[in-house]
């Protein structure tokens, strides 16, 4: 059970990182866990990157949930903010192999760099043991990504116009 | 099923508990209690009112079928088809006589959320004309009420709200008490001339409370509403007679009575099965076939259609005898101790807030609780690494848990099968969840 909280994962729970609901905002989206109850609404804005590639410029949420749902979202928050819209969803890529690992750290998280991007999402790993639990670590995941692709599609439209 | 007779020879005394040598023999009998969970822990099940674990008899009782008698049932002429026919039937007079009804007044159903639809659906085909005019008892016009209760599992509400929206009727409820219990002081109110059909859990699945069903029964006869009993909770746990009680209707499943999945059983008074129009349509259920039209069976076979469930159904039968030969009033007296124990074990946590009758009188061994800066996810997650399994989150009742203003709780649930040393193991477990969390003593 420890490896399932670890410390890092209790203190992100916590003291969640990006908990709130910013003033400006391009989408908002409001995601559940039917099975349990956990909610997670997360707002986010889309900035111009220097490449001109949209970034996240600004994501805050607030939710209620169990310890592995709100640590994760808070973890989630701080590997994203500021990240270009492509490699916040890479990240969440590599977050979802990470929950699909069944508890042993996939070979590629060895890799530094990568390990990095994800930062504390890292320590997750222990979740994937438990698979009741993985949709828990999902839950806010799963709402940048929904949150983000809408305000993507949507700013994508502005320009066209 | 030799075992259960050899232990009504040194069984309880009328109106007794199990004893503990009787315990001690209704766990043999339960292969899945023996096995360790999470790195050998002894398992502690407290998650009988999610689903209860299964007696050999009813194990051997599918695989015989299966292994010596499986065919099609009502229909063949030969030996096996006939033997098929007969275990099958057999099965519906041992569940049946479990609940103190003839044969020809229950109803297979895949489980006790199919029996509660079955009813809802009839009530909206019998407004849509179906059934003729003796189904017309069934119709719902807008201004008709249903009520339901703010305690219900979603199994018997949303087929509610879904029948009120189908027909204009409107859909009322009686609220809940702080301590978990219906409020009664709005029956006469919320319960009315318009209501025509009154549905409520005979216990709750989250409060483990047990209604007073006699008082709803009475209100809905003084108005002429149709009652239909979520038997659920109460038929695996408490000595049930459906007639005593006076319900038009009652659902409840196999699964949770130590029977199979994918089987249930709906009570319905005989007057009312037979001028209620069918629901599922399809072969077994009919009389009279042509190109245009269909005449129908009698209840119960008009209202299961297609290949049946047998051997489930079997299984079901033989948890059934099993419980009745233990004697409900034996295992109900037994469950009664134990739900004290659960109370007192809640109680003696500080941080841990009950949800629902803190008084040991008519409720179930079913007790949730929230604890305080700890989410229910994580308690279970706390008390599995114990080996004590008990099922968090809404339990499908999500208006009741807003009614208590908490998004999930956790819930230990008993059954026949519990013994005081696993609630001893569970309170020890409960004691640990703040602490684990770093939270206060």
């Amino acid at each position: 059970m420890e490896q399932l909280y670890q410390q890092l994962i209790l203190d992100h729970a916590k003291h969640p990182a990006h908990r709130g609901a910013q003033e400006a905002y391009d989408v908002e989206v409001h995601h559940v866990n039917p099975t349990c109850g956990d909610e997670v609404t997360l707002r986010v804005r889309l900035d111009a990157g220097e490449s001109g590639a949209p970034v996240i410029g600004e994501l805050t949420w607030t939710g209620q949930g169990c310890s592995i749902s709100q640590a994760s979202a808070s973890v989630m928050s701080q590997a994203v903010s500021g990240q270009p819209v492509e490699t916040a969803l890479a990240l969440s890529a590599d977050f979802r192999e990470l929950m699909d690992s069944r508890g042993v750290l996939p070979e590629k998280f060895a890799d530094d760099a990568l390990a990095d991007g994800l930062e504390d999402a890292v320590a997750f790993v222990g979740v994937a043991r438990y698979p009741a639990r993985i949709k828990c670590a999902l839950l806010g995941w799963a709402a940048m990504k929904d949150a983000v692709a809408q305000a993507a599609a949507t700013s994508g439209q502005e320009d066209r116009r | 099923m030799t075992d259960t007779l050899d232990r009504t020879q040194d069984g309880p005394t009328p109106g007794g508990t199990l004893g503990a040598a009787e315990l001690a023999a209704v766990r043999a009998d339960f292969p899945l209690l023996q096995r360790t969970v999470r790195d050998g822990r002894p398992l502690v099940y407290l998650d009988s009112a999610a689903t209860s674990q299964k007696p050999e008899v009813v194990l051997d009782a599918e695989q015989d079928f299966y292994a010596q008698r499986n065919a099609a049932v009502h229909r063949g002429a030969h030996q096996l088809a006939e033997e098929a026919t007969e275990a099958f039937e057999t099965a519906r007079t041992q569940v049946a006589s479990f609940v103190g009804v003839p044969d020809d007044e229950l109803v297979w159903t895949p489980n006790a959320t199919a029996g509660l639809n079955l009813v809802a659906y009839a009530m909206s085909n019998a407004t849509l004309g179906r059934g003729g005019a003796a189904a017309q008892r069934f119709a719902l016009r807008p201004g008709d009420e249903i009520v339901v209760t703010e305690a219900e599992h979603h199994a018997n509400l949303v087929p509610w709200q879904e029948l009120a929206a189908r027909t204009g009727a409107t859909l009322r409820w009686l609220g809940v008490e702080d301590d978990g219990r219906i409020r009664l002081d709005d029956l006469d109110t919320v319960v009315g001339e318009r209501t025509r059909v009154l549905a409520f859990s005979h216990a709750s699945n989250v409060t483990g409370a047990v209604a007073p069903v006699n008082r709803f029964v009475a209100r809905a006869r003084e108005v002429g509403a149709l009652t239909v009993l979520d038997a659920c909770q109460s038929v695996p746990h408490l000595p049930v007679d459906l007639p005593a009680l006076g319900v038009d209707f009652a659902a409840f499943s196999g699964h949770k009575m130590l029977g199979p999945t994918g089987v249930g059983a709906l009570y319905g008074r005989r007057e009312l099965l037979e001028a209620m129009p069918p629901v599922t349509t399809g072969g077994s259920m009919v009389e009279v076939v042509t190109m245009a039209e269909t005449t129908y069976a009698p209840p119960p076979r008009r209202f299961e259609a297609g290949t049946q469930m047998v051997s489930q159904a079997v299984g079901m039968g033989a948890a059934a005898t099993y419980l009745a030969e233990l004697g409900m009033p034996a295992v109900a007296a037994h469950e009664t101790h134990l739900a004290g124990l659960l109370l007192d074990a809640v109680a003696s946590v500080p941080g841990v807030r009950l949800i629902g009758p803190a008084e040991n009188r008519d409720r179930l061994a079913t007790v949730s609780f929230v604890v305080d800066g700890v989410h229910a996810h994580d308690v279970g997650q706390v008390l599995d690494d114990a080996g004590v399994a008990v099922r968090v989150g809404h339990h499908c009742a999500q208006p009741l848990h807003r009614r208590f203003g908490v998004a999930a709780t956790a819930r230990a649930s008993a059954a026949v099968y519990t013994t005081d040393e696993e609630i001893a193991v569970f309170r020890e477990a409960l004691a640990g969840v703040r602490t684990f969390f770093g939270l206060g003593d």
